[in-house]
């Protein structure tokens, strides 16, 4: 069981950033992202000041640069699809290299492209810095509902278990002879599925009635983590805080 | 289909995102009582099973495979109102601590994964089971043909998101095309799955499927009718999503005047609007060929999506399949 170890993505280190508050890094990350998102296509200098503070961080951070590469391969199918852009993009067109290139394809590649490797890097390095119940403690300081954030931690906590429980199931399949290759043996996957929901089902059932064994009245209690700090806030939101009004600066004078 | 940040234009992340909110705070309300204290272990380990399920892959067409999206499998098994939560839970949690889709594209994202399979998933499933026997053979093909569409209908919302929010110019047709088609093949092995995985868990536990809680139980005694509340808001809904379609008609007026001042040189100057990017600039003439067929297959798409959708969320209201009081007692 992988639980109370860090997930896949944490990367343990002792940086600036992994000491942070959680609610302080997930704030400046939603609106580093948010500035990024609202800035116009053109305003290329926006980018690269985007862009150089994004690798900052992720060097302050100390998160090694070839990891963040391996977990940027999540955008991958958008990017195969950005640069299908200037090829299949109608309008004005450019020649490059012998090739005639859409003029907004190629825009539109670039904005996909810039967008959402900034986006997916200032993620990573949140969920790098960040173990998981740091990360939930901070969305419920940020106010979002209990509900959501012990599903949630339940989600996660039982995520290795659950995932085990169907390895176990396919290393039995795989030692009867059985290969998927082909919808025609979608059968055993289905059964297979449903059984996993059985078992994670009666096992939720049976984890509820320890919790009221223990006295479990609702509400999970409250785990002290450091809270933020004035100096924390204020350090965290500079860049973001930065990136915002060079964003509102980039659409008033495009 | 986790899409990354910018992917659709900031006019629609900030649509979608309140739709989805608006939808998860409702869905919230109404499962009060089931998620109030006791029953958040359980919806917590089902968003396990449905973050495990996604790994669950099957090969589509020689070479490639798809995997299980289980919008609409969640909201058969727990009712759509907590498998919307559950699955738009996992589309969060994915989005953050596993870097999968980006922070700002969760409007979206939460939309096409979760919401949309989750109530339009429920409704077709529940227009469904009225063709097929009452049976347990029933709920098995009355699940297959759900999910199976389902994932259908996120990619064609997904299409009108992109004629609406299209960030590079390629035609809405092009992008209904491919998705649609693609999703179509994609369908298929998650209708399969979604139906066997019902199948075997009705085979031991039927009392866990909330979609067939009307059935091996005795014969239902008496029509729960539904409250005059709940159809006002599920119609309001209905109404607000398609007041975002029809808008879109009237928005469509300037674009030929623009396209004419393409023409005739007036917009030669090229200043790009201060705007361009940001809400409701441009996106229109995105590269679309046939503005007037587009729109209209937008409309009827948006209208058929809004009902289904507004129908699954009307159908959660009036709470499960007629014998709701035994399965609400499996949940309270």
């Amino acid at each position: 069981m992988g639980v109370g170890h860090a997930h896949t993505l944490y990367v343990h280190e002792h940086s600036l950033i992994h000491r942070m508050a959680s609610e302080v890094k997930i704030l400046a990350v939603v609106l580093f992202v948010m500035a990024v998102a609202i800035t116009p296509r053109e305003a290329l200098w926006a980018f690269a000041v985007f862009g150089i503070g994004v690798v900052a961080l992720v060097m302050v951070a100390r998160v090694p640069i070839p990891f963040v590469f391996v977990r940027l391969a999540a955008i991958v199918p958008f990017v195969l699809f950005a640069v299908v852009l200037p090829f299949i993009g109608t309008g004005e067109t450019t020649e490059f290299a012998g090739l005639s290139l859409s003029v907004d394809g190629l825009w539109a590649m670039w904005n996909i492209l810039a967008k959402a490797s900034l986006g997916a890097t200032a993620s990573i390095v949140l969920a790098a810095t960040t173990e998981v119940p740091d990360i939930l403690k901070g969305l419920s300081r940020l106010r979002v509902p209990a509900v959501l954030t012990s599903i949630a931690s339940f989600m996660i906590r039982y995520l290795e278990v659950v995932a085990g429980e169907l390895g176990r199931m396919r290393t039995a399949m795989t030692a009867r002879g059985y290969d998927p290759r082909w919808i025609g043996q979608a059968k055993p996957i289905a059964a297979s599925a449903g059984a996993l929901f059985i078992r994670s089902y009666e096992r939720g059932e049976r984890v509820y009635d320890a919790m009221l064994a223990r006295g479990y009245t609702g509400t999970m209690p409250a785990l002290d983590a450091a809270k933020a700090t004035g100096r924390q806030w204020l350090l965290a939101l500079v860049f973001p805080g930065a990136s915002l009004l060079l964003a509102i600066s980039a659409l008033v004078t495009a | 289909m986790h899409a990354p940040d910018g992917f659709l234009n900031v006019g629609t992340a900030i649509a979608t995102g309140a739709v989805s909110a608006g939808t998860i705070g409702a869905s919230l309300r109404q499962a009060k009582h089931t998620l109030k204290d006791k029953q958040v272990p359980l919806a917590g380990i089902a968003a396990a099973f449905i973050f495990a399920a996604q790994m669950f892959n099957f090969p589509v067409v020689a070479g490639t495979t798809g995997h299980l999206l289980g919008g609409a499998l969640a909201a058969i098994l727990l009712g759509p109102r907590i498998g919307a939560i559950v699955v738009g839970i996992v589309v969060v949690v994915q989005a953050i601590v596993f870097a999968d889709g980006g922070l700002t594209a969760l409007g979206y994202n939460v939309l096409n994964m979760a919401i949309i399979p989750a109530f339009g998933g429920y409704a077709l499933f529940v227009l469904s089971r009225k063709i097929f026997p009452a049976n347990s053979a029933g709920v098995v093909a009355a699940t297959s043909l759900a999910a199976g569409l389902s994932v259908v209908l996120s990619a064609a919302a997904f299409s009108i998101e992109w004629l609406f929010g299209a960030t590079a110019p390629v035609p809405f047709d092009t992008v209904f095309g491919a998705m649609v088609g693609i999703h179509l093949l994609i369908g298929i092995g998650e209708g399969i799955i979604s139906g066997m995985a019902i199948g075997a868990v009705m085979a031991s536990r039927p009392d866990l499927v909330y979609g067939a809680s009307d059935i091996s139980f005795e014969k239902d005694r008496r029509q729960e009718s539904i409250p005059f509340r709940s159809f006002l808001i599920g119609g309001f809904l209905a109404a607000l999503v398609l007041a975002v379609v029809v808008s879109q008609f009237a928005v469509g007026d300037p674009d030929g005047l623009e396209s004419v001042a393409n023409q005739t040189g007036i917009a030669g100057s090229g200043t790009e609007s201060s705007f361009s990017d940001s809400l409701f600039a441009d996106y229109a003439t995105a590269g679309i060929g046939n503005e007037t067929v587009s729109l209209a297959v937008a409309g009827t798409l948006g209208v058929i999506i809004t009902l289904a959708v507004g129908y699954g969320i009307f159908k959660a209201m009036a709470g499960p399949p007629k014998k709701r009081k035994e399965v609400a007692q499996s949940w309270e």
